[in-house]
């Protein structure tokens, strides 16, 4: 069995799974119960100073989508509503009874230094093993000057973190909300602030639905409705893109990243990882099924690293990094064509009609009675891979690459390109 | 042998032992409708194919997928109208059609998982829905002035003229039983049909207007051809096969020895299952969907032993093997390549002799030289029906019991005289009677616009 245990800028845990800041980690019984589960470590839901924000009845708005009837979620409670005595003293009781689990605590008050130095001092007593700041929360928190209005401001970004640096020893994880236009921005903010790594990303500003017998925006509290934080699978493109930027960034790169958003599965993880990411926080898939699903997860990641020959996570963290890279480094003359498998092919045409209607007329569609059969016109075929997305048969339709010996091609030097890097001319 | 014979044969040849209860239990629906959940969860399964078999399988070729895609988006208005536009009688189909060799044998999710979407039963939600409405679907242009004789209120004759009506015809229907349907109403198990469904759909079809029904008029005993073509615009013949095949045999016309076809009848008109007389021991001839219909509902009314006796082997049984599997899971017990040579009984069937047959060269049958023997209270035959029409007028042109017509325009070899279902050649299903139907109706159109407005 691979090795899963992390450590994650000095905060150790046994697997890279932990409980993302949410009501799953709103109270020891929920943590204890997680941890019972397997769950390598939890961000305890997000503390502020009393007395406590008090939350909304109606909290989430759901989206359903073909048949899943719960593809996606939005929320619109804020940070924890129980007194900050009483989470202390949760926190310290369970770090006491789980020593080997990583216990982080997410903050959020008010963007003064007395109010940040205060509550560190407290946090620290509890033995917890590290901070997150929560510089995203979308809604809410954010109009009274926390949350996302301090994310969204690379200044102050650097300027809590610098406080939380100067009067904590504990590491310093600052989670970044994905509702900016330049992620970058931010996250570099983060590192000059001092922190020892970020954590990415908070929900994404959303209305989920408007209900229309009421005509407000889900979920409706009492008639009206507000915009909340997006979260669950269709999040983990945009949370893998803006991991991936800050990995590979420059300024920023090497500054460990704990990954969030939609990862629901040991894969989702694992791409995470293979991102840059040093750990994965997840909340949405245990809500919708349970902690149950921290069995599958570390089984999953732990058979597949088996196969791969990956020892350990470091073994593969960051692997994927490299082949990262900007469009105009993409090689412009390689070429993959679709192949349909005729055996595999169950007659659904969808492949046929997709291609007809929207891409390249590269798909011929032949009916005799009730049989169907399709093939790819290899010259019209461009590649695009939109079939194979859409045959719901697994394999059936292949994008099989071409053979070519021809040097890589990309746009910064193709012909096409009236600004391409023109070879030198040797001077006479 | 059995005590039994020496008994008063009419013992056992009685209404049913079984409770009303039992009996309610017996013919209630047999796939009771889809809750709205089920129906969702089941309609999310369609891929949505693009030229999708299952149209292509189907011979109103509904918009399967269109109308799937109204369930899934919450569109069941739009679902419903979608498959009745095609094929009025949708809510029939929806109950009967043999949709494992037609629709759902095509589905791609047969190919992919051996599970096809289940498109009856999701077609049965989407016209349900449209029936709880008050509203007919469809609307009348202005009238034409024109106006069409229907000859037989079957599915092909519903279909036909519901079709005229909505291009602004006038109809009437003659109908020679005392009510509308045909085998809607009277050649179908009760437990496909339950609820009365058969009378509520023609009601539903009648709701268009412009549709009259007349009941017992008979086609060349109260009415004939030549006066119809004079009174009428146009003739639509959807008269079915009315008659029965007979096995030919000494003592068939013995007490307790019946045409499956009117058991069927009588318990589908009965109004009360438990007055219709069963045998503790029952026989059924044939090979086709009504000696099914015939046995399972046997059994299902309290019949003891239910014996299908059938000349071919399994294979060659016109009965789907849904039908097949539906009677066997009913205890009705299957004998093959086995004909009738003989019925025995004094005032009353006894027992029916079976000569052995087998396969001979050239596709035919010929009998073994071995015999059986089984005992019986009642024999139903289902050994097919034929077609029965005395014209004692100007006739159509016939050919091996069915009315010649030309492919496209359905028209009979008489000018303004069309017809359709299974007086037809074709497959005697109701689906195809109502295509039938609507396709006579386009050709009734088409000779209506060609302005031949002299009558006969």
């Amino acid at each position: 069995m691979a090795d899963l245990r992390t450590n994650f800028a000095g905060i150790r845990s046994p697997n890279p799974f932990w409980l993302a800041s949410a009501p799953p980690t709103d109270k020891a019984y929920n943590v204890v119960r997680a941890f019972r589960a397997g769950w390598g470590g939890v961000v305890w839901k997000t503390l502020g100073e009393d007395p406590p924000v008090v939350n909304v009845s109606s909290r989430y708005g759901g989206v359903s989508y073909n048949g899943q009837r719960l593809a996606g979620m939005n929320n619109i409670e804020l940070i924890t509503d129980r007194p900050l005595e009483l989470n202390l003293q949760e926190i310290k009781e369970v770090k006491r009874d789980w020593p080997d689990r990583a216990l982080i605590v997410s903050l959020m008050v008010p963007c003064e230094e007395d109010s940040w130095k205060a509550i560190l001092a407290r946090v620290e007593d509890t033995g917890a093993d590290g901070l997150e700041l929560n510089f995203g929360c979308p809604h809410g928190m954010s109009e009274r000057g926390m949350g996302a209005a301090v994310g969204q401001v690379p200044e102050y970004v650097e300027m809590v973190t610098r406080w939380c640096k100067q009067y904590s020893r504990l590491p310093v994880i600052v989670k970044l909300t994905p509702n900016i236009s330049d992620i970058l921005q931010p996250a570099r903010a983060a590192k000059r602030g001092g922190a020892d790594a970020v954590s990415l990303i908070n929900t994404v500003q959303s209305i989920v639905s408007v209900d229309l017998d009421l005509m407000a925006p889900t979920p409706v509290v009492d008639g009206l409705g507000t915009h909340g934080g997006y979260c669950g699978p269709a999040v983990k493109p945009i949370a893998l893109r803006m991991v991936g930027d800050i990995a590979r960034d420059g300024e920023t790169a090497g500054l460990p990243i704990s990954g969030i958003g939609g990862v629901s599965t040991w894969r989702d993880a694992a791409e995470f990882i293979a991102l840059g990411a040093g750990s994965v926080q997840v909340c949405t898939a245990a809500m919708h099924h349970g902690f149950r699903i921290i069995d599958d997860m570390v089984d999953g990641l732990s058979n597949w690293m088996d196969e791969k020959g990956y020892e350990d996570l470091r073994a593969f963290q960051g692997r994927a990094i490299p082949n990262y890279v900007h469009w105009q480094d993409l090689n412009l003359d390689w070429r993959t064509v679709a192949h349909i498998d005729p055996d595999l092919c169950i007659g659904c045409g969808l492949c046929h009609i997709a291609c007809e209607d929207t891409a390249h007329q590269a798909i011929a569609a032949y009916a005799k009675g009730t049989n169907r059969a399709y093939e790819v016109i290899d010259a019209e075929c461009v590649g695009c891979n939109l079939c194979h997305h859409i045959c719901p048969v697994e394999g059936c339709i292949t994008m099989v690459p071409e053979y070519s010996d021809r040097p890589k091609l990309t746009w910064t030097n193709h012909p096409s390109n009236p600004m391409r890097a023109k070879p030198e001319v040797a001077s006479v | 042998m059995s005590e039994a014979i020496d008994e008063a044969p009419s013992a056992d040849f009685a209404p049913s032992p079984l409770s009303r209860e039992a009996l309610a239990h017996a013919f209630a629906d047999l796939h009771p409708p889809l809750s709205h959940d089920a129906a969702k969860v089941e309609a999310e399964r369609c891929y949505f194919c693009h030229d999708a078999p299952c149209v292509t399988a189907c011979p109103t070729a509904i918009d399967i997928p269109g109308f799937i895609r109204g369930i899934v988006t919450g569109n069941m208005t739009g679902a419903g109208q979608r498959i009745l536009d095609a094929n009025i009688l949708g809510g029939t189909c929806a109950r009967v059609c043999p949709t494992e060799i037609l629709c759902e044998g095509a589905c791609v999710r047969t190919a992919q998982q051996g599970k096809p979407v289940e498109i009856g039963a999701l077609q049965r939600v989407a016209t349900d829905h449209v029936f709880a409405q008050a509203a007919h679907p469809f609307t009348r242009p202005a009238e034409t002035g024109r106006h069409v004789a229907v000859v037989g209120a079957g599915p092909a004759g519903l279909s036909c003229a519901h079709a005229l009506a909505r291009q602004g015809h006038d109809v009437t229907i003659f109908e020679s039983r005392p009510k509308p349907g045909g085998l809607n109403e009277f050649g179908i198990a009760a437990y496909k049909m339950a609820d009365d469904f058969a009378a509520r759909e023609v009601e539903f079809v009648l709701d268009i207007g412009g549709i009259t029904i007349v009941n017992e008029r008979t086609l060349g005993r109260d009415l004939h051809l030549s006066q119809l073509r004079v009174e009428y615009d146009a003739v639509f013949l959807g008269i079915g096969q009315a008659g029965v095949k007979s096995l030919a045999l000494e003592a068939e016309s013995l007490p307790g020895i019946m045409n499956a076809v009117d058991f069927i009848a009588a318990l589908r008109q009965s109004g009360d299952f438990a007055t219709v007389p069963v045998g503790r021991r029952v026989v059924v001839i044939g090979g086709g969907n009504t000696a099914i219909d015939a046995a399972t509902q046997a059994k299902r009314l309290g019949a003891e032993v239910v014996t299908l006796v059938y000349r071919r082997g399994r294979a060659e049984m016109s009965a789907t093997t849904a039908e097949q599997d539906w009677a066997q899971t009913n205890n009705v017990a299957f004998r093959f390549w086995a004909a009738p040579v003989g019925f025995e009984g004094e005032d009353h069937v006894q027992r029916v002799t079976f000569a052995r047959m087998a396969p001979s060269v050239g596709g035919g049958l010929q009998p073994t030289g071995a015999q059986f023997s089984l005992e019986a209270d009642m024999v139903l035959k289902a050994v097919g029906q034929n077609f029965q029409q005395e014209f004692h007028d100007i006739a159509p042109d016939i050919n091996s019991g069915r009315i010649v017509i030309d492919p496209v325009k359905r028209q009979t070899s008489i000018p303004g005289v069309f017809a359709g279902g299974d007086c037809v050649e074709g497959h005697d299903l109701t689906v195809q009677a109502v295509e039938d139907g609507k396709r006579a109706a386009r050709g009734i159109a088409a000779f209506l616009a060609e302005g031949v407005t002299d009558r006969g």
